[in-house]
């Protein structure tokens, strides 16, 4: 799977893992894919919530040694 | 995507409170929402500047603006503040877990575009004037805010 664009929002509180995702995913096309890292354990359930209020797809998540990992593609 | 909206009504000046007034603000805008936050009474004292502007002022304006807290640095919390040393413990324990403050979620606010409206009543109640508050906020009252809040699907009051 190619990834688009990849933000590292390790280390980061909420808010900001969601407010990073969008001005990140406001910058790529329809159908092209981020990848973030993050660590803050609420992301777990925010960015599936996030993408799916904003329409994007959670195409691959996982977690590595205490770092959440997601490839969401963007939707409309 | 037809866009949603969210209004709040920040009532207190307490920092716990207008740290979680603008993290839903925050993360509304970042949900792709239109976001207005309307201050009032001590949720005004958020947006004081930090420094004292010399404007005209009569004697119990002048107590006033000597008693409220200026600005986001200097609130105090809502539960175990004793006397500011609550406030010091809970800024000084955010910022050991690396958690945003208030100013930087206000600056955050700005660049998601989020507006936020001062109460003109409560001001002239406050003796607050224009200049001792933050640039690029508006002035309204409760009109604007129900008219908003009438095509808002999310509001709330802190």
């Amino acid at each position: 799977m190619k990834v688009h664009h990849e933000i590292d929002a390790t280390g980061l509180s909420c808010p900001l893992p969601v407010v990073r995702a969008k001005k990140a995913m406001d910058a790529l096309e329809k159908g092209q894919v981020l990848e973030i890292h993050a660590t803050d354990a609420g992301v777990e359930k925010d960015l599936p919530a996030w993408a799916k209020t904003l329409g994007h797809e959670i195409v691959d998540q996982q977690k590595d040694k205490g770092v959440y990992i997601f490839r969401i593609r963007k939707g409309e | 995507m037809n866009q949603k909206k969210s209004t709040m009504v920040v009532f207190s000046g307490d920092l716990d409170k207008a740290i979680a007034s603008y993290i839903i603000a925050t993360g509304s805008a970042s949900m792709g929402n239109e976001v207005t936050m309307f201050f009032t009474f001590w949720g005004l004292t958020i947006l004081r500047k930090e420094n004292a502007v010399p404007v005209q002022k009569n004697r119990m304006d002048k107590l006033f603006a000597k008693m409220l807290p200026r600005g986001p640095r200097k609130l105090g919390i809502s539960k175990m503040n004793v006397g500011g040393l609550g406030a010091k413990m809970m800024k000084y324990t955010m910022k050991k877990k690396n958690i945003v403050t208030l100013q930087e979620l206000i600056e955050l606010a700005q660049e998601l575009d989020i507006k936020m409206v001062a109460c003109t009543m409560s001001m002239d109640v406050l003796g607050i004037k224009k200049e001792e508050l933050i640039d690029g906020i508006e002035y309204a009252g409760v009109a604007s805010y129900l008219a908003e809040a009438n095509e808002a699907n999310h509001n709330l009051f802190v």
